[in-house]
């Protein structure tokens, strides 16, 4: 049974250099009591979904409902059932933490005693107790970032929608606040979350659906998902770029799929199925062929490889040059 | 822990009164808070009387009154119309902070924001209107009218600044920072309250000024608050309407402010979300 169902939501902006599809047609659908997390890079749309299912943007075309309510039709009876925690922490500076909760509960029209006593719980679920009664000026993103989700549980939420809830935030407060999160989702609230990492996709989500350019270009589990691009990446760097077309063999003998070249043609890398295994006999051959390395390994597969894999082209554009500026580098 | 079973359904009427009033709440707060906000609405008042009365009492001359008389109005009406671009900074502000997004996405009353913004304003307005009487009438200014007028006097330029409120927080809502509105309230009102009658008898300008001075809507609110006050002086008054009846036109004023531009804002608010 689906608690979010979306057909063909459609947002097109205009800008100076013409209009600019968000969204281009977007299906989803979240089960009840689920994770769902939509992955992607930035400009994908990610943002767009998510404003268009807590009534925040009008889509242009296509149906949304949530918990089997027309998000357009009827607004304000979607906003009792849900909990938004935005990519900005969405809270007055000037308030405490503690007003802050007790201000969106009072807008839930729960009643001040009632608003209070959930502000407090909220505090001490959120550790915040020290900072509870300070202003928000003062406190760390990491804090802000706490606040501003506890401003999403104030009802306990049929649904909560994370737009990139850890993007900023240290290790230490990302991993914490993952353990909020799996708590709520052992209490049965239903999760939709994006976020431009696979690793948080892969930590919180039972489902992941990958969008670019304001549509779907994959969906299912984590597992699923890397198993299309295969479980290592093999990588080389050649001292010398002469080898490249007899390194380019050896990988493609062992590899699974067509190993990538970059421009120098020093840097190979190829994705593989069993990767000590591959990478002993990559080794292996490539010694036979006496073929010098200035270094090899493997890694897990990222964000920009499920990207490269299924759309051609790198997640994003900052990562690809900060990619080109390391070749640079290792040249 | 079921919080969202007891979530009640309000009536619109207690709603909207209860979210306005959380908001209003939430905005005083901020007020308190700010010392910046503080001493803009409580400093700036005070200097401008000051300034204005001790610099150019000796070189302005009007006709059947002294000058501190007839600038007290003029401070008034020019105070409550910078005051109510507060609305419009604050709902930039607001919008780019995001916490709009927070409120629109909670099932509170659709106008409770706007409700909220233009009320923390008037209570500010008013602070700042106290401030400029208690130290208007320590530099000699003296209402000459009775209680009646007095006190309609400031319940007109109150209203006409939370009137004027709701203009400014539909350009808020319509900026892209909250720098355009200072910048623009800078670029617009500065002229529109000094070519006008608050500072100068409006016949000692060249003629165009002259004529736009008496057609300024602020010449009127300055007119209407002087009669109030009973500080008129003996200078006649320009032989146009709206400034033979500036209580009149005031209001009607303040009407048309009120009637066009509060469901503009609910309008603009059910659409707005920051980036």
């Amino acid at each position: 049974m689906t608690i979010i169902e979306a057909r063909g939501l459609t947002k097109t902006y205009r800008s100076k250099s013409g209009p600019v599809h968000a969204l281009a047609g977007l299906d989803l659908s979240v089960p009840r009591g689920s994770v769902k997390a939509l992955l992607g890079p930035n400009g994908a749309g990610k943002t767009t979904v998510v404003k268009m299912l807590t009534t925040l943007i009008r889509p242009d075309a296509g149906t949304a409902f949530v918990d089997g309510i027309d998000v357009v039709a009827d607004p304000k009876a979607v906003r009792r059932l849900i909990g938004v925690s935005g990519q900005y922490a969405a809270v007055d500076e000037n308030l405490t933490g503690f007003e802050n909760l007790e201000m969106v509960g009072r807008l839930y029209h729960l009643g001040g005693a009632l608003a209070r006593r959930r502000a407090q719980e909220l505090i001490d679920l959120f550790e915040l107790t020290a900072a509870g009664n300070r202003p928000v000026k003062g406190f760390s993103g990491g804090m802000r970032r706490r606040i501003d989700l506890a401003g999403a549980l104030v009802i306990n939420p049929k649904v909560l929608f994370l737009d990139e809830p850890t993007t900023g935030l240290d290790p230490r407060s990302r991993i914490a606040l993952w353990q909020v999160i799996k708590r709520l989702v052992a209490d049965g609230t239903t999760v939709l979350l994006t976020t431009q990492y696979l690793e948080e996709a892969d930590q919180l989500a039972d489902d992941i659906v990958v969008i670019d350019d304001g549509r779907v270009i994959a969906e299912g589990t984590s597992d699923q998902l890397k198993a299309q691009i295969g479980g290592h990446r093999l990588e080389i760097a050649l001292v010398d770029a002469a080898d490249s077309g007899a390194a380019r063999s050896i990988l493609a003998r062992f590899g699974d799929g067509e190993p990538i070249v970059t421009t120098d043609g020093r840097g190979l890398e190829v994705a593989v199925v069993d990767g000590p295994l591959a990478l002993q006999h990559v080794l292996a051959a490539l010694s036979e062929a006496t073929i010098r390395l200035h270094d090899a390994g493997m890694r897990r597969p990222t964000l920009d490889d499920v990207f490269l894999r299924l759309t051609g082209h790198k997640a994003d554009k900052a990562a690809q040059q900060a990619e080109d500026a390391e070749l640079e580098t290792v040249k | 822990m079921s919080v969202a079973a007891t979530l009640p359904t309000w009536n619109p009427l207690s709603m909207w009164y209860s979210d306005g009033w959380t908001v209003t709440k939430r905005n005083l707060i901020k007020i308190k808070r700010s010392p910046d906000m503080l001493v803009f609405a409580v400093i700036q008042p005070i200097m401008f009387v000051l300034l204005f009365s001790q610099v150019y009492a000796g070189a302005i001359s009007v006709q059947g009154t002294d000058y501190v008389q007839f600038l007290m109005a003029g401070i008034f009406a020019q105070t409550v119309v910078f005051g109510s671009t507060f609305s419009g900074s604050a709902m930039a502000q607001d919008l780019k902070e995001g916490i709009i997004d927070r409120f629109r996405s909670l099932p509170m009353s659709s106008s409770a924001v706007l409700i909220g913004r233009t009320n923390s304003d008037l209570v500010l307005n008013t602070i700042s209107m106290v401030i400029m009487m208690a130290t208007g009438v320590a530099v000699g200014w003296r209402v000459n009218s009775s209680v009646a007028e007095f006190l309609a006097g400031i319940g007109l330029l109150l209203l006409f600044s939370y009137a004027f409120s709701w203009v400014m927080a539909l350009l808020g809502m319509s900026v892209k920072s909250p720098e355009v509105i200072n910048n623009a309230s800078f670029l617009i009102l500065f002229p529109l309250t000094f070519v006008s009658n608050a500072f100068v008898p409006s016949d000692t300008l060249p003629t165009p000024l002259r004529i736009f001075a008496e057609w300024n809507p602020v010449s009127s609110l300055v007119q209407a608050a002087r009669q109030l006050f009973g500080n008129e002086g003996t200078a006649p008054v320009p032989d146009i309407w709206t400034m033979q009846n500036p209580i009149a036109t005031v209001l009607i004023g303040i009407s048309v402010m009120l009637l066009v531009f509060v469901p503009l804002c609910i309008r603009k608010f059910a659409s707005i979300s920051s980036r």
